[in-house]
């Protein structure tokens, strides 16, 4: 997968890649204050150089677009964007397989639609980096990727295709028709035993004597990568005890995890702060309800003030609207305590941080992806539009939305 | 004593008890008054519940109070016109037309979303049962008061009877097993069977005369039908699709209601022929298309598309839909595609009151009209600004300054739960 992944890529870059020099009236580079009059260069599909208009030379050859603010391309940080389609119709929902609790082998790659409409409906506002897959809605629901918001196919589209792997602790994990989970200590209990039993597989699978290995178990696989480290667990927990439960198990079998929605984190912000966690929040104007029913437009500028790595999301939606837009859940939470940088940086540097792709995404700056978003005023506003579009110096919208 | 005159006791007593007995100036503020030009900083006097005079220069009497609103902006309370506030419910399933059920006995309104309401600067709404329904329930028109009953909230005709219109819906909402419709044709079918029952009770009504013996037996929903057949009760019809916009304008000529256009999705597609009509459209801009396949092609373009072609634009919550706190920001995206700015606050303000037959009362500021208003920190339409204060019938019902009202504004814990009290002292702040 790797390996076809790097060659598709490469085909891309040869077919579209254009050098570009693109100028700003603001440059919000994210690595620094934000430029004025400012010049970023694209070759190769990489950010060549960035600074004053002044002080670089365009050269020859460059296709220049001129947009009053630039901005890094935005990284929506848990979508369910391409697995989930927009019709809303049994045949495009992806997100979620119902027919057990726990289903650690199922692979975003396996389901994502490259050509899905809300693609491109958030690449038109800004959005190139998403990180998208299986859904809340089982204890273990299944594994996510991030993609560039653009290819026609799911290699074309990749960057990382397993990123992370998908838990829910709360009402949406019940199991249906009386199967488990029934309760909340059961789907810790269930989640703990899976983790150890995966624990012992490894072990075993370790083993010199070949008799002794274990038949592969593509399950038990899975849950080792994420024991050893190598994948974190994406815990969607919207109450506070839910919240503790996931830093409990976490820390008793040394799990790295980040927690998602996390609507009451405000309660428990000391705990998340010591146990080094980063929470993608809810998006700022998810629906008050539920399990949901005490989160605030304020939770992501209380995150921020505490000192805890934040990245902010559009989420799973299950009825209208389809999917929503980090831009505008950014510019809700911007007016509502956390500010026009912190918020921008919620969909862009701490994004790409927190899902580790930032040496990448996330800024602009020399050597990273040649992703824009270019707007005519400030990106948050009501009445500004995004106005173009660039991923790895393609320009892949120039539509005004 | 009948619902009107009992009502009709209880508005007495509000207005002893509650009425504002001091006039309060609101200087310095920037005003839109909606039914005129925008005054960059002026005055606004309130008394007795309504608006006394707005205006650059106004000559404030020497008892009056008086409030610095500088560098603050007062525009009239939004109006809502589709709204599921109060955990509202209407028919059951027992039929798909249910004229005689009644939204207002069932209105909660210690329920956390009439205070959300109020911090999203909305004080008048159309409080309304479901889509599930060709027909499932008369509307009620409220105005977010501080209440602990539905009396307190109520808005009357000039009759004294109670003002609301009636939920209609066609697409696929309403489809489902008989006795339902299966079909859009036989959607249509039903209703218009049921409107022809109507038109003849209402028949044998007339030719009775006084002869009560002639008079047939009351039927609650014909009657609620024939109320919207002559006119005393506006229609307010969901509808999505092209072609089922087209049904209602078919309709509402055929039996002569009087019908404004609900979430309207496709009207940018058939926005001549709505013009041409001359029915107005509410609509309801979403963050995304789809969710629904007849919601595929929702887009905030739908604003200035009927715009363009001279409809009558409203916009609503469809709370919990979208969330009654974000009320202004469906005009924001209405600019973002092109609508014009002074569209769009006339689409949260007066176009609703028309929609409602409000508008004598609420939807602009101007001297006699209702002083409902809400104070905000700058311009309407841009997303940095916060509502700071929501003014209904010259009361304070919202004030971000206030921590438990600021609760509702930003939610946090207990921001959800029920009421036990309504968030405001009922005895009044001074006000």
């Amino acid at each position: 997968m790797a390996r076809l992944t790097v060659f598709a890529l490469l085909c891309c870059s040869l077919v579209s890649a254009q050098d570009l020099a693109v100028h700003g009236e603001t440059v919000h580079t994210m690595a620094g204050d934000a430029i004025t009059n400012g010049v970023v260069l694209i070759r190769d599909g990489k950010i060549a150089e960035v600074g004053l208009a002044g002080e670089i030379e365009i050269p020859a050859g460059f296709r220049t677009l001129e947009a009053k603010v630039v901005t890094p391309g935005l990284i929506d940080a848990h979508t369910v964007v391409g697995i989930a389609g927009y019709l809303n119709q049994s045949h495009d929902q992806e997100q979620i397989e119902r027919s057990a609790a726990i289903q650690p082998d199922l692979r975003a790659v396996d389901a994502y639609d490259a050509r899905e409409r809300l693609i491109e409906w958030v690449r038109e506002f800004g959005v190139t980096t998403i990180h998208t897959g299986h859904g809340p809605g089982a204890l273990v629901s299944g594994q996510t990727m991030i993609a560039k918001t653009r290819g026609r196919t799911v290699d074309e589209a990749l960057v990382k295709p397993f990123a992370m792997l998908a838990v829910t602790i709360g009402d949406s994990a019940r199991g249906r028709d009386n199967k488990s989970p029934g309760t909340r200590a059961k789907m810790a209990a269930m989640l703990r035993a899976e983790l150890l039993k995966a624990q012992a597989y490894a072990r075993e699978r370790e083993s010199a004597d070949e008799d002794k290995k274990p038949d592969r178990d593509l399950e038990l696989e899975v849950l080792a990568s994420v024991l050893a480290g190598e994948i974190p667990l994406l815990v969607t927990a919207q109450r506070s005890r839910d919240i503790l439960t996931a830093l409990r198990i976490a820390d008793e079998l040394d799990l790295e995890i980040v927690l998602d929605g996390a609507a009451e984190s405000y309660e428990v912000l000391d705990q998340i702060r010591e146990a080094g966690v980063p929470v993608i929040v809810h998006p700022t104007m998810y629906r008050a309800r539920a399990e949901t029913e005490n989160l605030s437009f304020e939770t992501a500028s209380k995150l921020v003030a505490a000192g805890i790595p934040t990245a902010l999301q559009s989420g799973f939606e299950g009825y209208v609207p389809k999917t929503r837009v980090v831009l505008l859940e950014a510019g809700m939470a911007a007016a509502h305590g956390l500010g026009f940088e912190q918020a921008l940086g919620a969909i862009t540097l701490e994004a790409a941080k927190i899902l580790g792709i930032n040496d990448r995404v996330g800024s602009i700056e020399p050597g990273k992806d040649g992703d824009l978003a270019l707007y005519d005023g400030d990106p948050f506003e009501y009445a500004t539009h995004c106005v173009g579009v660039v991923i790895e110096g393609e320009v892949v919208s120039e539509t005004v939305r | 004593m009948s619902l009107p005159l009992r009502l009709a006791a209880l508005l007495v007593l509000a207005t002893a008890a509650g009425a504002q007995q001091t006039p309060i100036a609101f200087t310095g503020a920037h005003l839109i008054p909606v039914d005129g030009p925008e005054i960059e900083s002026g005055t606004l006097l309130v008394h007795e519940g309504k608006i006394v005079a707005i205006g650059a220069s106004v000559a404030i009497p020497s008892g009056a109070e008086r409030v610095d609103a500088s560098g603050k902006t007062i525009m009239p309370g939004l109006v809502d016109t589709h709204s599921h506030a109060g955990q509202v419910e209407g028919a059951d399933r027992s039929a798909p037309m249910q004229a005689g059920v009644r939204t207002l006995d069932s209105i909660n309104v210690r329920h956390s979303g009439i205070q959300k309401a109020q911090a999203g600067g909305i004080t008048t709404a159309n409080i309304m049962s479901g889509s599930g329904h060709l027909l499932s329930g008369q509307t009620t028109y409220v105005k977010y008061r501080d209440g602990k009953t539905i009396d307190e909230l109520l808005l009357y005709n000039a009759d004294g009877s109670v003002a609301g219109g009636i939920k209609m819906a066609n697409g696929t909402n309403s489809r489902r097993d008989p006795p339902f419709p299966g079909t859009r044709a036989k959607s249509a079918a039903i209703v218009r069977e049921q409107f022809v029952k109507a038109q003849e009770y209402a028949a044998k009504i007339e030719a009775a005369g006084d002869d009560e013996s002639k008079r047939p037996e009351r039927d609650l929903g014909l009657e609620a039908l024939g109320e919207v057949l002559v006119g005393k009760r506006v229609v307010h019809h969901h509808t999505h699709r092209h072609d089922d916009i087209l049904t209602v304008l078919r309709l509402a000529e055929e039996f002569g209601f009087q019908v404004v256009l609900q979430h309207a999705s496709d009207a940018r597609f058939v926005a001549q022929e709505i013009a041409a009509a001359g029915v107005p459209a509410s609509i309801l801009l979403l963050d995304s298309p789809g969710g629904k396949i007849e919601a595929k092609h929702v887009a905030f373009e739908t604003a200035r598309a009927l715009e363009d072609a001279g409809v009558l634009i409203g916009f609503h919550t469809d709370d919990s839909i979208t969330d009654s706190r974000l009320f202004l920001r469906q005009g924001g995206l209405a600019i973002r595609a092109g609508m014009s700015r002074q569209g769009a606050i006339y689409g949260l303000t007066m176009a609703g009151a028309r929609m409602l037959r409000l508008e004598d009362r609420v939807g602009s500021l101007a001297p006699g009209k209702d002083a409902d208003f809400v104070i905000l920190s700058g311009e309407p339409l841009s997303i940095y600004t916060q509502v700071l204060e929501t003014w209904i019938d010259g009361e304070r019902v919202f004030d971000r300054s206030d921590p438990a009202d600021r609760l509702y504004a930003e939610g946090g814990w207990g921001a959800s739960h029920d009421q036990t009290t309504a968030a405001h002292d009922l005895a009044g702040e001074g006000h």
